[in-house]
């Protein structure tokens, strides 16, 4: 028996039978969560051991436009990253449901205020949240409660309010 | 040669590990933030999972002299908790909690969710651009 609403991502597939990929329900998955987390981590540890770098994406992203002389570092890892992105879709494709039908504009939107306050911030959440709070860096901790207090907020307002991506 | 391998490298179990640990999938990051309704806490796993490694990894690096293939070791110096940082952050959230991507899952979507991706990751360079041009 399927229940009226959809209480889990297997409900919302019964009940939107033609549009089974864009469940907004997500399931608990503690087990690659925590495996995923541990090779993020993994990875920040290599990138400081290695090249003596942060791992924040935002910053690299923000300095391959702007800070000509130290772009080599950052393209490889971001190439390196896209890759293994690449690898992971390639042996479970399918695996990460391809959101569609979320509103362009809102999408835009999202892109300036993360392009904007990563910069203004200085970090995101592998510069600030993986990698600062790890450092103990005061500014980190700060800066991720603010991010974090904002994020629930406003998608809680945007879903359940504005009715968007939900 | 040894930098670009060792950050390419670094890279591409970044982009594993969020792939496995489905932080890059935007519907996963709002089941997160989102704690009306269905609330999905994995992503509390990924940041600890990550936290896991990085807090003792930098314990013992903090007193490395030099990484293995640079001269020194680029730790962060400002200390100063300001105005750009906190307005920066609070932006930033925002964004995070409007469309579920922050910067890394939105590089990772590029491979399974291109249009969104890149959508999204152009305004992420106008939006830092316009940053710098209002900061200065």
């Amino acid at each position: 028996m399927v229940p009226a609403r959809p209480e889990t991502a297997a409900d919302f597939d019964r009940l939107n039978p033609e549009d089974a990929i864009v469940s907004y329900i997500t399931d608990f998955t503690p087990a690659v969560a925590l495996g995923g987390g541990l090779l993020i981590g993994a990875a920040a540890v290599l990138l400081m051991a290695g090249i003596g770098r942060i791992a924040g994406i935002s910053g690299m992203l923000h300095g391959l436009v702007s800070d000509g002389g130290n772009r080599g570092w950052r393209a490889s890892f971001l190439i390196g990253l896209v890759a293994g992105a690449a690898l992971y879709v390639l042996i479970w494709p399918g695996d990460i449901p391809a959101r569609h039908g979320f509103p362009t504009l809102a999408l835009i939107v999202a892109g300036l205020l993360v392009g904007a306050g990563t910069r203004l911030g200085s970090g995101c959440t592998s510069g600030h949240g993986v990698c600062g709070i790890a450092r103990q860096s005061p500014r980190s901790m700060t800066a991720t409660g603010i991010f974090m207090a904002c994020g629930v907020v406003t998608a809680i307002v945007v879903r359940h309010l504005l009715g968007i991506g939900s | 040669m040894k930098r670009h391998i060792l950050a390419a490298a670094a890279g591409v179990i970044f982009g594993f590990g969020l792939c496995l640990s489905h932080m890059a999938d935007p519907q996963k990051v709002l089941a997160f933030l989102d704690p009306v309704g269905h609330w999905d806490p994995s992503l509390a796993l990924v940041m600890g999972g990550a936290l896991l490694v990085t807090f003792p990894g930098f314990l013992v690096l903090r007193r490395w002299q030099r990484p293995w293939a640079d001269k020194i070791m680029h730790w962060p110096s400002a200390t100063q908790i300001d105005r750009p940082l906190v307005i920066g952050a609070a932006l930033f959230g925002i964004g995070w909690g409007i469309g579920g991507y922050c910067p890394g899952p939105a590089l990772a979507a590029l491979t399974f969710n291109p249009r969104e991706a890149i959508i999204f990751l152009i305004a992420l360079i106008v939006g830092g651009l316009a940053a710098d041009r209002l900061a200065r």
